[in-house]
């Protein structure tokens, strides 16, 4: 027996991806709320890049159009169980 | 000449006649400021996804036109001045959305209820 540490199998990191610029999706629409709900979490704040891999050019349209939608009670400002 | 969209929402409390006034008189404001109205949709009574007014619904309205710049400060006026308008949204479209929105109005998201199915095969689970 060793002393060495044995290596931990942790599950595999799957590498992010912007599934704007994977999609081609190019116009995030603020009129369609149940898609934007994926960008945010249960209590409506808007998940951060480093969840959702979007791109930054891309977050900045969907923060954007969040922010509207919210404007239009298309989403709440807050919530609890979104989800 | 630009591409705008406006979203508004009106009081749920007014008849349907009443409705229909505001939204005829919106769209002469449009219409006299020579504006080019591309489409106009009434989504209908909504729930408001929180209180407006002390309203828990609200009846949205979306219009689409080309115009100048100025037309949207006064369309926006008359929002103002109306009591029956609880929210209202105006945004430029750009060349994308214009795109978009051209598609949606061929109905090709079906009320976005395909664009919904389409995106969310795309989409695989986090």
């Amino acid at each position: 027996m060793t002393l060495m540490n044995e290596p931990i199998k942790r599950a595999e990191v799957k590498p992010k991806y912007c599934r704007f610029k994977k999609n081609g999706i190019k116009y995030i629409d603020y009129k369609d709320p149940d898609f934007l709900l994926k960008f945010v979490n249960e209590q409506g704040k808007i998940l951060p890049r480093r969840l959702t891999g979007t791109s930054l050019k891309f977050q900045k349209k969907v923060a954007r159009a969040i922010k509207r939608a919210r404007h239009l009670a298309l989403l709440p400002y807050t919530g609890d169980s979104l989800k | 000449m630009k591409n705008y969209e406006t979203v508004f929402i009106l009081n749920p409390v007014l008849s349907e006649d009443q409705m229909k006034d505001a939204v005829d008189k919106f769209v002469n404001v449009l219409k006299k400021a020579n504006a080019e109205v591309i489409n106009l949709e009434q989504w209908g009574l909504r729930k408001l996804a929180y209180p407006i007014q002390h309203k828990s619904t609200g009846f949205y309205i979306f219009v689409e036109f080309n115009a100048d710049p100025g037309v949207v400060d006064a369309l926006e006026t008359e929002f103002r001045r109306d009591e029956s308008v609880m929210r209202f949204l105006t945004t430029v479209l750009d060349k994308h959305a214009v795109a978009y929105n051209e598609r949606r109005r061929k109905g090709e998201f079906n009320k976005n209820k395909d664009g919904k199915k389409r995106k969310a095969e795309e989409e695989p689970a986090r």
